[in-house]
């Protein structure tokens, strides 16, 4: 029984690895690649560690795995936010078929600070429309 | 079928077709936020095939190494984009 258990839990372990190996090959664009392995491989590696303790069945091991995962879903969205932030100061390209890039001219060349008071004329000119629809409303 | 051979001729080679497919993007890649993407990726495989092997050994001690893979993996990529960002900021 508990066998069967296991097997399930590396299966599809072993197969959101899978796919994320095939996104990483696959996407057209570095933050289409990272958004793909830290969700897919983060799920994967959770669930074979889980089979693993699903085997031992030990307090010390299950203790010592399920501090293995905390630390890699505490440390994924980090590693991930650190690797695309340097990759968007190197300029790395957007897909081609890209609709909105949100962040551009937002970033300090300088500095790398992130400033949300210097925006474009278009949109503080839209913003303050949005500011007198809501006094009306009021 | 037992559990050591689903283990054996099922999750080991899924797990090295994975590292196959993402090794041919490490050689590949475009520019090089690219390879330390599919290197953090690798390491992460590594860290589920530790597992696995333990399960096939029996070795509970495993976990430890792969505990400790983990906090490299992180360690270097941290280090890998703090680099990349400064090298950006001197030029």
């Amino acid at each position: 029984m508990i066998d069967i258990i296991i097997m399930i839990f590396c299966t599809l372990g072993a197969l959101a690895v899978l796919l994320a190996a095939i996104g990483v090959l696959r996407m057209p664009d570095v933050y289409l690649r990272l958004s793909v392995t830290t969700k897919a491989a983060t799920l994967g590696i959770g669930l074979i560690l889980v089979g693993a303790a699903f085997h031992f069945s030990e307090v010390g091991v299950t203790s010592r795995i399920i501090a293995i995962i905390f630390f890699i879903t505490v440390t994924a969205p980090v590693s991930a936010y650190l690797i695309v932030r340097a990759s968007y100061f190197i300029k790395a390209k957007l897909w081609e078929h890209s609709i909105v890039d949100e962040l551009n001219g937002m970033y300090d060349k300088k500095t790398h600070s992130l400033s949300s008071t210097d925006l474009p004329d278009e949109v503080a000119s839209h913003r303050t429309d949005d500011e007198e629809e809501i006094e009306e409303i009021k | 079928m037992n559990l050591e051979n689903y283990l054996l001729y099922f999750i080991l080679p899924v797990l090295t077709l994975s590292t196959i497919l993402v090794f041919i993007r490490f050689l590949k890649g475009p520019s090089i936020a690219d390879r330390v993407i599919s290197f953090d990726l690798l390491v992460i495989i590594g860290l589920g095939t530790i597992a696995v092997v333990s399960i096939l050994a029996d070795q509970p001690t495993f976990l430890d190494i792969a505990m400790i893979v983990a906090l490299i993996g992180f360690l270097s990529t941290v280090a890998f984009s703090y680099y990349l960002e400064k090298r950006q900021r001197n030029d």
